[in-house]
């Protein structure tokens, strides 16, 4: 998920380009209190007209309790943006107060449920609450991990080895799990250190995250070296999913493969593996399905 | 509509400044490296996109450096915005 100022217009046309997975459009941070009004017509515009194809196309509103954030809601709702991060996501309400207000736009043109939610985790008691947040909503896809707010919350500063992060890391990681939806990692902003950022993204790879948060295209190429999957990997895989489709053509309920038996939890590596290796580039989905 | 100074967008490249004062009739005066090939409908975005918020008197300046139709729509709406007071989205 590449963050993109919102406030930039030659970033918002080029982003595209560099083959992220998904795009985050910023209305929050990047954009100063003087121009929050000029960027939400950016974004609103930009999602309205850009052919963004295949990306994943999200924007990070201002919070609900700031003059901006109903407004940001209403632009980009109406913009038919895929899903809304919400920022400093604390507890299961603040989703569902946001749940409400993309529901008035919705009901306004006709298309309740569109929109997804992702709420980024940034403090203490977001970690705290974190699977009453990831499961507040139907519509909640992800949660994410922000980590200079946490870092600052927790009265400490971020480290090239991340201890300090652990266990928002792993608690975010569970969460979604337990709800049934994706979790993101932050982003890693010393974009002259791309030796740490790898070794980032591959402890959270490990931890089981679904992705990687990144500031500029520069990072797009490790993020996708780390999580594509091995080609013997690939290959084990693929034997596994052919094999199922083969007893399921029998009517089998026993799989096996290369003489070992194959059960649930190995099925479903398998799948991961190839839908990986899809999103990698590595497979074509064509050839796969 | 009263219409006071303003100005939204930036020199960037991919972007253009906008800049609004009162006046009589939509004039639009565009300085654009690209104005050979493409001023008459950039001209005619910025003209479209004013008179879509009911603005039919306003002297318009704008400088171009590449922007796409979606943001000189965008440009043109926030200056339009902030010269009116009047907001395109509910409070």
């Amino acid at each position: 998920m590449m963050f993109v100022p919102g406030n930039n217009p030659g970033m918002m046309a080029d982003a595209h380009i560099y083959g992220p997975d998904s795009i985050m459009l910023d209305l929050e941070d990047s954009v100063t209190m003087a121009e929050k009004d000029a960027a939400r017509l950016l974004v609103h515009n930009a999602l309205k007209s850009i052919d963004y194809g295949d990306t994943e196309m999200v924007v990070r509103i201002n919070p609900l309790n700031t003059p901006y954030g109903k407004k940001d809601v209403e632009a980009v709702v109406k913009a038919g943006v895929d899903v809304i991060r919400m920022p400093k996501t604390e507890t299961a309400d603040e989703v569902r107060e946001l749940e409400a207000e993309i529901i008035k736009v919705e009901t306004e043109l006709g298309c309740v449920g569109r929109t997804l939610i992702m709420a980024a985790i940034e403090s203490a008691l977001g970690v705290v609450n974190a699977f009453e947040i990831a499961s507040a909503s139907k519509r909640m896809m992800g949660i994410a991990l922000g980590a200079e707010d946490y870092s600052a919350n927790l009265k400490t500063q971020r480290t090239p080895g991340g201890a300090e992060l652990l266990l928002a890391r792993e608690t975010i990681v569970v969460a979604a799990r337990a709800a049934g939806i994706a979790c993101f990692d932050t982003v890693y902003s010393n974009l002259d250190d791309m030796e740490t950022f790898r070794k980032e993204v591959e402890l959270i790879k490990t931890l089981g995250f679904d992705g990687k948060s990144i500031i500029n295209p520069r990072q797009i190429e490790v993020v996708n070296e780390v999580f594509a999957p091995s080609q013997k990997d690939i290959d084990k895989a693929l034997r596994i999913i052919a094999a199922i489709k083969e007893a399921q053509a029998k009517g089998s309920g026993v799989i096996a493969v290369n003489g070992k038996m194959v059960d649930r939890p190995v099925v479903i590596r398998a799948e991961r593996t190839v839908a990986l290796a899809i999103a990698s580039g590595i497979l074509d989905k064509e050839e796969v399905l | 509509m009263e219409i006071k100074n303003a100005v939204a967008g930036t020199l960037e490249s991919g972007d253009i400044l906008v800049q609004i004062a009162p006046g009589e009739g939509l004039q639009v005066d565009l300085q654009s490296s690209v104005s050979a090939q493409f001023g008459r409908q950039i001209k005619a975005v910025i003209t479209e996109t004013l008179e879509g918020l009911g603005i039919a008197d306003a002297y318009v300046k704008a400088t171009d450096k590449g922007a796409l139709d979606c943001t000189i729509r965008a440009r043109v709406t926030a200056a339009a915005v902030r010269a009116t007071g009047k907001d395109v989205w509910k409070d």
